[in-house]
């Protein structure tokens, strides 16, 4: 798309414009800055109407004020009416220095300098206390109320993040997440000028997603150059991205019945988590699929003796999978520490843009897959998982589910791999153009969004994990819960740490 | 026979100190057995206490003497308490009239000071963990007491020995049901009092879900190694107690006593091994229910036997 083409509003109505979007059936995508001049930062807003395949986006220019002063450039924050933005905003005014008037919990996401030191609405950056969690928390006062902290420093091998709770006995009234800990800079290292380099960075802004990340990344890419991928490299990245699934869904569901030890099916599917990596590791030689696709297409091939030999293994996984699965749902302790637990209701998932099986659980029908169908999933629908009750049983049923249709999705395709090329250069880019690309990864959907610049090179990249929409989504569902469920609905999340520090 | 009895209680001790995590590496066998797995080794928990032993410990600024006196006066009382518990043979080390309480209440202080120290340290896992143990230590112990009072009345003794010895043999003739239900509330009891699947979970890492060792996260060193011992300890008193009520034997000579005992023990850590693989744990809300249902086991005993023994 023209950079020219996107609508500019001016800053005072770009939250109301936004915001009267969302009554169009519109779910905020996207919220980002871009630093277009020395004084002034561009804001995009990226709606994606699910129900009509349709994205929207429209702009608006922030100044610093010719008065000056201490104020800074601000605009009238949209958080209030919409609390999807509270991250996304809180994500500009620690870059730019751009203040949104009215954000009701405003601090910073990620403790990092803003990009020319511009002073944050908090106050400059402060290198002597540069640690994420140093910063006040919410907190609830009175007698018998007391407050735990957990982290950043976990007991398990699981990244850094700060967790706040206000408890009253064994009751959570609230709780705060503070991340930050693993702020690598990962935009500024996507604008490498070698775009092998770059999409090595965006395989490891989620290490776990990194088919899912390549995936949107080379969609964003390839839109800038307008190039088209061969039907069959389509095909591989489909197989690649719901293997990608299938191990993080297994291995997940194995982990939630460590949380409540249940060990048969704990030990099992953590065993067939490995297997599902395997598969990955035979396609392209990593377990994690990496260096796998670039833009232009996929570096490797699935000849049609490996494709056989994958799916004999398929099907023989498959049926192991499945009654596993069947052993763990069956079991009356296991579904008792499920049910009821970690609850959020479909009004609260929509109100603050939840994504991925996390929101599938509460009713919300949103599906990159099939709401916004690209790649091989143009050819072959997979029918959205959905449950209602929005708890942890819920997120589980709606991965088991997942597991299931992935597992006929890839059955079907690696016996019937469309002949094509893998490979072809993209061209080059267009001028002053903006493009994204957007995938379901097993979390939710990623973003990457793409800019050129006059001579038609790579000028900015804006990456978004699923995770920044749904930490909050964790910290709603623990509200009145009991702390010692803390870890199993933290597990049934499972969000990324690194994706959402970037 | 008392010379005999004399000269075998010095290896019945040594045996009964060198017990204890023997178990626990039968309870953490089995479950590797259900999970696929071929687990550490049988001696495993022996390896860990040497290595803890010859570690040195780290005590925070905050703690006092109290964090320290935790570790040692819980072992003191643990094993104060074998000398009166009958374990491998139906007899134990001492004895005397009303000693029964006395155990109740020692494994009450080593519990105290358990909680003292956790609560020494001033941090607000230590302090969520002591209030967990204590919330379920009030609940577990009407149980115990119930089922103590019902042995009490089937054996008309009150010495610990005596009440779980050849004497239940018979009783058990009498008051058959009332003693079962004795047993399904002791088997409950030592889950509880041991920290075991579906009270607690040993092997989580999860310090928000933990009772018992979320209490012990700040010991180190040979401290810990003590907590640790005194945990496998206690697993080893109340099972044998549990074993004497549920298979009383009838006067037999040591040398089939004793050996019989030891497989009886090791059968009971493979099946705790097997409950723990067989179900989830409890939600930490639902453990009070459970322990309800162990009180309520063992009142029934007691309106059994208290009816028996009146008509």
């Amino acid at each position: 798309m023209d950079i020219a083409a996107i609508p500019s509003i001016p800053p005072e109505t770009f939250a109301s414009h936004v915001v009267a979007g969302r009554g169009r059936g519109g779910r905020l995508a996207h919220l980002f800055g871009r630093r277009v001049s020395v004084d002034t930062v561009r804001l995009y807003a990226l709606l994606a109407c699910d129900s009509a395949s349709r994205f929207e986006v429209c702009s608006s220019d922030v100044q610093r004020t010719a008065s000056g002063g201490t104020s800074g450039p601000a605009y009238p924050s949209m958080t209030p009416h919409w609390p999807a933005a509270q991250a996304l905003e809180r994500e500009i005014a620690e870059q730019f220095g751009v203040h949104p008037l009215g954000h009701p919990w405003l601090k910073p996401l990620r403790y990092h300098a803003s990009d020319d030191g511009t002073p944050a609405p908090w106050g400059p950056f402060d290198p002597a206390r540069a640690i994420p969690g140093n910063c006040e928390f919410y907190r609830v006062e009175g007698e018998e109320v007391h407050e735990v902290a957990v982290g950043p420093v976990h007991a398990g091998v699981i990244e850094p993040g700060h967790f706040r709770f206000q408890c009253h006995g064994e009751e959570v009234l609230h709780l705060e997440i503070m991340l930050g800990y693993q702020h690598r800079g990962a935009e500024r290292l996507l604008l490498h000028p070698n775009a092998a380099r770059s999409a090595i960075v965006a395989e490891t802004i989620a290490g776990d997603a990194s088919i899912g990340h390549a995936t949107a990344y080379c969609a964003a890419l390839e839109a800038l150059a307008g190039a088209k991928v061969s039907l069959r490299s389509a095909a591989i990245r489909g197989i690649a991205l719901e293997l990608e699934r299938l191990a993080n869904h297994v291995g997940d569901l194995g982990a939630l019945c460590t949380d409540v030890a249940f060990l048969p099916c704990s030990a099992y599917l953590g065993r067939l988590r490995g297997e599902y990596l395997n598969l990955t590791l035979e396609i392209c030689g990593n377990r994690f699929g990496r260096n796998l696709l670039r833009p232009g297409g996929v570096r490797f091939d699935i000849p049609a003796a490996s494709a056989e030999r994958l799916r004999k293994r398929l099907e023989a996984l498959q049926r192991e999978t499945l009654e596993v699965l069947d052993l763990m749902f069956s079991q009356s302790s296991v579904l008792a520490r499920f049910e009821g637990v970690g609850v959020l209701t479909e009004e609260q998932a929509d109100e603050i843009g939840m994504v991925g099986p996390a929101a599938r659980a509460c009713g919300c029908r949103r599906d990159v897959r099939c709401d916004h169908p690209h790649g091989i999933f143009q050819f072959s629908h997979i029918p959205i998982a959905v449950e209602t009750t929005g708890d942890v049983y819920a997120r589980a049923v709606v991965r088991r589910l997942e597991v299931q249709r992935s597992l006929e999705f890839l059955l079907e395709w690696l016996g019937n791999i469309p002949s094509g090329n893998t490979f072809s250069r993209p061209g080059a880019m267009k001028p002053s153009a903006m493009a994204f690309g957007v995938s379901e990864t097993w979390r939710g959907e990623a973003m990457y969004v793409a800019f050129s610049d006059e001579a038609g090179r790579l000028a900015f990249v804006k990456a978004k994990d699923p995770s920044i929409h749904n930490w909050f989504g964790l910290a709603l569902a623990l509200r009145g819960m009991a702390i010692s469920d803390f870890p199993v609905c933290n597990k049934s999340f499972n969000l990324s740490y690194a994706g959402h520090d970037l | 026979m008392t010379v005999f009895r004399a000269l075998a209680a010095v290896p019945e001790a040594a045996l009964v100190l060198a017990l204890p995590p023997l178990l626990l590496g039968i309870i953490v066998k089995t479950k590797a057995w259900f999970a696929g797995r071929v687990g550490p080794p049988w001696l495993q928990p022996y390896y860990d206490l040497r290595k803890l032993l010859r570690k040195g410990a780290v005590y925070s600024r905050t703690t006092t003497w109290v964090f320290r006196a935790g570790p040692v006066v819980n072992l003191a009382a643990l094993l104060t308490a074998a000398t009166l518990t009958p374990i491998v043979s139906s007899s134990s080390l001492v004895g005397f009239a009303g000693d029964v309480i006395l155990v109740a209440y020692l494994l009450a202080l080593g519990r105290m000071f358990t909680v003292l120290s956790a609560m020494d340290t001033g941090s607000s896992f230590e302090g969520m963990g002591a209030s967990r143990e204590v919330t379920f230590g009030t609940m577990s112990e009407p149980a115990l007491f119930l089922s103590l009072i019902v042995l009490a009345i089937a054996t008309k003794s009150l010495q610990l020995s005596e009440m779980v010895g050849p004497q239940l043999y018979g009783a058990w003739h009498a008051a058959g049901p009332a003693i079962l239900l004795v047993v399904g509330a002791l088997l409950i009891v030592l889950l509880t009092e041991t920290c075991r699947v579906p009270v607690d979970d040993p092997a989580t890492h999860l310090e928000l879900t933990m009772i018992h060792e979320v209490m012990v996260l700040d010991h180190s060193g040979p401290d810990f190694a003590f907590i640790t011992y005194g945990a496998a300890l206690k697993f080893l008193l109340l099972g044998s107690i549990l074993l004497h009520v549920a298979l009383p034997h009838p006067g037999w000579p040591l040398w089939v006593d004793a050996p019989l005992r030891l497989v009886e023990l090791a059968v009971l850590a493979a099946v705790v091994g097997v409950i723990e693989s067989s179900m989830a744990r409890l939600r930490l809300n639902r453990v009070p229910l459970l322990l309800a249902g162990a009180t309520v086991l063992a009142a029934l005993a007691a309106v059994l036997i208290l009816t028996g023994s009146t008509s």
